[in-house]
């Protein structure tokens, strides 16, 4: 309290470097848990035998280094960034949504559903239809463990879970069953993926490349999921309600309504991102086609400290890494899981930041710049 | 400092010597001596914030200076832990007790110290025996066997005594052991100190509660902003003198207010019933009225029914049975916004858990409740010109200091993150202010400052309705003071025919030998 109170103007100068510390700060542990994670990457890499500057050289080349590498990173981190901020914003209202995965395959499959089910339109009618096909089953999706919650208290990251399960083998059935075909392609002799969407349903891309406009719909949902959480009465409710749900009450806000919002947000979200992948590149789903996605977008969350800006910068990190793994191993002949090993450590030390903060001694955080992931259990 | 010979020819068993403590941006302790005799009571008065539990937790092992020394019994010591601590015979009872209410008196006295038969087995009864040994020993009245669930507050405390003594500890600390006690049981605590004295323990006594340290200290070390700003005796000092020394200039103690003239009924309260989350009955049927232009003061200790009563009439919690009436508005069972858009200002006994959200800035606390109205939201647009400026007026009018109205509360003291509770809830158009616990914790320079804001919005036609747990609060803030005792109203007084050792024994749920009728 005194430090604030008592603290004397700060000058000119003093007070552009301060700003910059503010800026800067939040910055500080995720850059310093990717460099420890890299470094230990390298000790790993140089115990085994291999050469870490040709791996690291090919990780970079592979990921950022050329033109190629670059529009690779850029689709591959696409639906990470989005599936980022759903559970982004799942944290902020003080909820843990580890159900991205089934919103995934749930949006994916209502998007996929429209886009071969109606022929014939035009794209500019169609493609909304099917984007809105996808947030809708992500926000369904989403709407049930947050209903579930409100209602009875039962833990979200219990259901979510279970919802996974669920949209995991449901989305299988409805594409592997044969008789009769369901979502399954009679002309697909292995059986594994939906027929392909109609023409009118596809993203643009820049021809001759992978690059479709998802990664803009990427930005614009930042840019809209920043202005809703900071600029709107919605956005107030739900972060009062993640930072102090006793406080929400007291300001008469209706903390049930809220939480229900939340967790349907946050799966509309994830539906999105799994719809931009099925119309952007793949056209059809496959059964498995997501395989850890919606996990990986916790990751990318807390990469992210939950804010949506910085969304951007965690999925293309996440992407870039996977991107240039490829290349990584075929350089270095390494394994391309050691770059499952790195992303694991970049979380342990985010998680962890104690571990970070002790190494380069980063002074503590001020409660402002902290962000309330999830409370205990039923609470 | 005055010493007699007979004072310096008794042995020092605690001392601290220049203990200096360093928080980030903040000296907490800045060279603070002081020593501790065998067999005496050091009172260590000071606000909140002034640093008595920084230097306690030094003693206790819980923290470590950057400079100074401490030295036990003569013999400098490095505590380490509070395990170093108890070895060195030094004690601590907390304000919130480490007990867990499950298990019983003397299993909670044994934890972290089990007796032990054949080495790994627990031996009840040798624990049961020694408590017993205690209890006589010290007046410690406690049964070995009950559960801690099951025994009330000031006999949780004993068990807490116990404890320190069953370690073998010759110095107690007690901090604020008196804020959830009755006057009566308050009493009681006194007697087993001074007991203990007798037996040649020592206490170092913690509180800010003038009156307690006039009547059970033999000396008084008073901290201000990390300091020691000075130390007497009982004797030497009176109330007024001690409140100066540890505001750092004159403070009113009382208030200074002119005879209510209460208008029309603006809550009526009938047959109101609460359950707690344990689904007892917190409230069981309490009646009462509450006009424009009267102060209305709920007196009672902690516990008997205050905060549910609070929560239902805020729409915090339904009532099971009864009703609400406000201005001729059936409110019982509504919700908080539906209450709060009647006019109704709530204070909340918890600033930190209800009343703010502390990682937010000044600026988005300064509308908690009106954050969807105009002029601060435009539909669901939050118009932040209007929520700053707002902010900025609230911070201006009320005197809350804070370099910006960007930083989060959680940087502000107790009594400035209070002012800003009262400056948002009073610049409503409010027809009813219910306050609880409106100064707990908080500095006297605060406590002053709300306390005139409270009846100044009384002297403007507002109804308004105190919860307090202390005394001279209700008793010079209240025309009407009503006692809640186990749930229920078991007297309502005028202010001006109460003693406050009738108010006590009420409080306590006896009877005063004359009642006086409301």
């Amino acid at each position: 309290m005194a430090d604030a109170a008592n603290a004397p103007e700060p000058t000119g100068s003093s007070r552009i470097f301060r700003f910059i510390r503010r800026l800067l700060s939040p910055l500080l542990i995720p850059f310093f848990a990717v460099f420890t994670a890299l470094v230990i990457g390298a000790i790993i890499i140089q115990v085994t035998g291999k050469d870490w500057v040709a791996a690291y050289v090919g990780l970079w080349q592979g990921s950022f280094g050329t033109p190629g590498a670059i529009i690779d990173t850029i689709v591959r981190s696409t639906p990470f960034i989005i599936a980022g901020l759903a559970v982004g914003l799942g944290f902020k209202a003080g909820l843990f949504n580890i159900g991205a995965e089934g919103q995934l395959y749930a949006g994916a499959t209502f998007a996929v559903f429209v886009g071969y089910s109606i022929q014939g339109i035009p794209a500019i009618i169609h493609i909304p239809l099917v984007i809105i096909a996808g947030a809708l089953g992500g926000f369904l999706w989403g709407a049930i463990p947050g209903f579930l919650k409100a209602r009875t208290g039962a833990h979200e990251v219990i259901n979510t879970i279970m919802l996974n399960y669920i949209a995991i083998r449901l989305t299988e059935w409805l594409i592997k069953s044969k008789t009769p075909y369901l979502m399954g392609d009679p002309k697909d002799a292995s059986g594994a993926r939906t027929r392909f969407i109609a023409e009118s349903a596809r993203l643009p891309a820049i021809p001759g490349t992978d690059l479709h406009v998802g990664i803009l719909m990427a930005g614009a949902l930042t840019l809209l999921v920043y202005w809703l959480l900071y600029r709107t009465t919605i956005g107030f409710e739900l972060r009062t309600v993640g930072a102090n749900p006793s406080a929400a009450r007291y300001a008469g806000m209706n903390v049930p309504r809220t939480i229900v919002l939340a967790m349907a947000l946050s799966g509309m979200l994830a539906g999105l991102a799994g719809a931009g992948e099925v119309l952007g590149v793949e056209h059809a789903l496959k059964a498995d086609f997501f395989a850890g996605l919606g996990f990986d977008a916790i990751a990318v969350a807390l990469l992210a400290r939950s804010n949506p800006i910085a969304m951007i910068a965690s999925g293309l990190l996440w992407g870039g890494l996977l991107t240039g793994a490829r290349l990584m191993q075929v350089r270095a002949e390494l394994s391309i899981d050691l770059i499952k090993i790195v992303q694991a450590l970049i979380i342990m030390f985010i998680a962890a930041d104690q571990i970070v903060r002790w190494i380069y001694r980063i002074r503590a955080r001020k409660p402002s710049e902290e962000t309330i992931f999830s409370r205990g259990w039923g609470s | 400092m005055a010493e007699t010979n007979n004072d310096q020819a008794r042995m020092i068993v605690l001392e601290a010597r220049g203990i200096t403590k360093h928080f980030p941006g903040v000296i907490a302790n800045d060279n603070v001596s002081l020593m501790l005799r065998k067999g005496e009571i050091l009172a260590l008065l000071g606000e909140n914030g002034a640093g008595k539990s920084t230097l306690m937790n030094i003693l206790y092992g819980l923290y470590h200076q950057d400079a100074g020394e401490i030295l036990v019994n003569g013999q400098p010591a490095r505590i380490e832990s509070p395990h170093e601590a108890i070895d060195l015979g030094i004690g601590m009872v907390h304000q919130h007790f480490q007990l867990i209410p499950v298990m019983t008196v003397a299993e909670n006295v044994m934890l972290g110290a089990e007796a032990l038969r054949g080495g790994m087995f627990l031996d009840r009864e040798k624990a049961i025996g020694q408590i017993r040994t205690i209890s006589r020993q010290y007046g410690l009245d406690v049964d070995p066997g009950a559960l801690i669930a099951d025994l009330p507050v000031g006999a949780q405390q004993r068990v807490e005594i116990i404890k320190a003594l069953y370690r073998n500890a010759d110095t107690l600390i007690l901090d604020e052991p008196t804020a959830v006690l009755t006057p009566q049981e308050s009493d009681d605590l006194f007697r087993v100190m001074r007991t203990l004295t007798d037996q040649g323990k020592s206490i170092i006594f913690i509180t800010h509660k003038l009156r307690e340290v006039l009547t059970v200290a033999d000396r008084i070390v008073v901290l201000r902003d990390g300091k020691v700003v000075g130390e007497t005796t009982p004797a030497q000092a009176d109330e007024q003198r001690l409140a100066a020394m540890m505001v750092g200039r004159d403070v009113l103690l009382h208030v200074d207010k002119a005879l209510a003239r209460p208008t029309s009924i603006v809550l009526d309260v009938q047959n109101l019933q609460v359950l707690d989350d344990r689904q007892h009955k917190a409230v069981a049927g309490v009646d009462f009225q509450v006009r424009a232009g009267e102060i209305l003061g709920i007196a009672g200790v902690q516990g008997n029914g205050q905060t549910e009563l609070v929560a239902a009439l805020t729409g915090l919690r339904k009532p099971v049975d009864g009703s609400i009436r406000m201005l001729g508005h059936n409110i019982t069972g509504a919700s908080p916004r539906e209450i709060s858009e009647l006019g109704v200002a709530h204070i909340p006994e918890d600033r930190q858990r209800e009343g703010l959200v502390t990682s937010y800035p000044l600026t988005d606390n300064s509308v908690l409740e009106m954050y969807y109205q105009e002029p601060f939201a435009h539909g669901v647009f939050s118009d932040e010109r209007a929520i700053q400026e707002h902010a900025q007026k609230l911070v201006k009018e009320f005197d809350v200091r804070t370099p910006s109205v960007h930083i989060p509360v959680s940087s502000l003291s107790g009594g400035n993150q209070q002012k800003l509770i009262v400056a948002r809830e009073f610049t409503r158009p409010i027809k009813l202010l219910i306050a609880s616990q409106p100064t707990r914790g908080i500095d006297v320079g605060s406590i002053e400052f709300i306390h005139q804001q409270i009846v100044r919005k009384r002297d403007e036609g507002a109804a308004v309705l105190v919860v307090s747990a202390e005394l001279d609060e209700i008793m010079s803030l209240s025309d009407r003071i009503a006692v809640l005792y186990r749930g229920r109203i078991i007297a309502t007084l005028h202010a001006g025919e109460v003693t406050r050792k009738d108010l006590g024994l009420l409080m306590a749920g006896g009877t005063p030998a004359e009642s006086p009728a409301p």
